[in-house]
């Protein structure tokens, strides 16, 4: 399975950023063998409008399965996203992504 | 004659001046008053005029056509507002962040993103006596305001003689729906109140006026509250001060329930007459 975590920093040492357009970085985690991908959002930060959809679009080229955020996305992107077959999980913002993983399997983040 | 009552703060008294001076010029001859505060248009809660006409307005967004469609995904990087966005083999259009701008669609090399209309709000029209009152009021959930207060000027513009008066009601604020307002009016009043927070927000507009290059004036409303620093302002930067409305309970009491007040309270009247003879003269 493929989790994808909007965060703070490019590793899996960093912390959920609670935000999903304006994250500057995803981190994916795959569980089965334990590597990660990470994707630079760090461009989010020039967008004046729509950067939640455009970090959809890039969370697009990779086939995750559960994303894991903070405050959830905004209506544009939770639009683009219902689209991805994403379940999206709310409320690790700015946990240390390892425990946004231990709560994720003991279900007690909330489903957006 | 196109006259702009505006505001830095909201809440210092644009409707309730609108719709007292629109009124009061019908009396005498024809008017228009139009209320351009799209997001919360409240002058029909003062003028009860019977209901003329209802136009649905619509701005363009693209559609997309997926038959035609070669997925180059030029129309996304063509965006300069990511309302456009391609996920795997779909193009996904987010209306709310379109402008209107037509880039996606007179670019795209398959012709697979028309313009359609997108509803975005209603304009109607209403007639009382000599007074044409015009409102538009925007969807819910609609996000730019500027799109309809340009049509409904372009309404008015086409339906009505610019030798009459035409009160616009503003929208509050410094913000583009201001700017779309102000832009090609004659003349701005600029209503504060006597207060730290009226100031503050008066000297943002008189920012905006002068780079607009627009000739302006200040009321200055429920004088009497507050302080003596707007007053102050605008002897210093030469600001010209066309009335003073008091403060007063009666018209607070009127307001309350939805009436104008020129004809009530005689201190309010003074001040119509004031700003008439401004208006007249410029």
């Amino acid at each position: 399975m493929k989790i994808a975590f909007t965060s703070k920093g490019n590793d899996l040492d960093a912390q959920v950023d609670a935000r999903f357009g304006r994250c500057p970085f995803i981190v994916i985690l795959n569980t089965d063998d334990k590597s990660f991908e990470v994707i630079d959002n760090q461009s989010s930060a020039d967008e004046a409008h729509g950067a939640g959809p455009k970090t959809a679009q890039k969370l697009s080229e990779y086939d995750c399965n559960v994303l894991i955020t903070g405050n959830g996305p905004g209506g544009n992107a939770a639009t683009l996203l219902e689209k991805l077959n994403i379940d999206i999980y709310i409320g690790a913002g700015d946990m240390l992504i390892d425990d946004a993983l231990n709560a994720f399997n003991s279900n007690s983040l909330k489903k957006f | 004659m196109k006259i702009a009552i505006a505001s830095g703060k909201g809440g210092t008294g644009k409707t309730t001046i609108s719709t007292n001076l629109a009124h009061y010029l019908s009396q005498k001859e024809q008017t228009v008053l139009v209320d351009l505060d799209v997001e919360e248009p409240n002058s029909a809660l003062f003028i009860k005029g019977k209901l003329d006409k209802v136009y649905i307005k619509t701005r363009k967004v693209p559609f997309w056509e997926q038959q035609t469609c070669v997925l180059c995904g030029d129309c996304v990087s063509n965006c300069n507002f990511n309302a456009v966005t391609k996920l795997r083999n779909e193009i996904i259009i987010s209306p709310q962040l379109c402008h209107s701008c037509y880039a996606c669609s007179e670019l795209c090399s398959s012709n697979s993103l028309p313009m359609i209309g997108l509803p975005m709000g209603v304009l109607q029209t209403f007639k009382l006596d000599n007074l044409f009152f015009i409102e538009s009021k925007l969807d819910i959930g609609e996000e730019m305001a500027v799109p309809l207060i340009a049509q409904t000027k372009e309404f008015v513009n086409q339906n009505y003689e610019n030798n009459i008066f035409q009160i616009y009601d503003s929208p509050p604020g410094t913000a583009c729906p201001v700017i779309e307002t102000l832009k090609d009016v004659d003349f701005v009043l600029l209503v504060t109140e006597p207060t730290p927070f009226g100031l503050n927000d008066l000297k943002l507009a008189v920012e905006t006026v002068r780079e607009l290059k627009k000739d302006f004036a200040v009321i200055i409303n429920r004088d009497g509250v507050g302080d003596n620093e707007v007053e102050k302002y605008c002897n210093d930067e030469n600001i010209e001060i066309a009335a003073k409305f008091p403060n007063s309970r009666k018209v607070a009491q009127l307001y309350s329930s939805g009436e104008l007040l020129y004809n009530k309270v005689p201190e309010f009247y003074e001040q119509i007459l004031v700003l008439e003879k401004k208006l007249k003269s410029i």
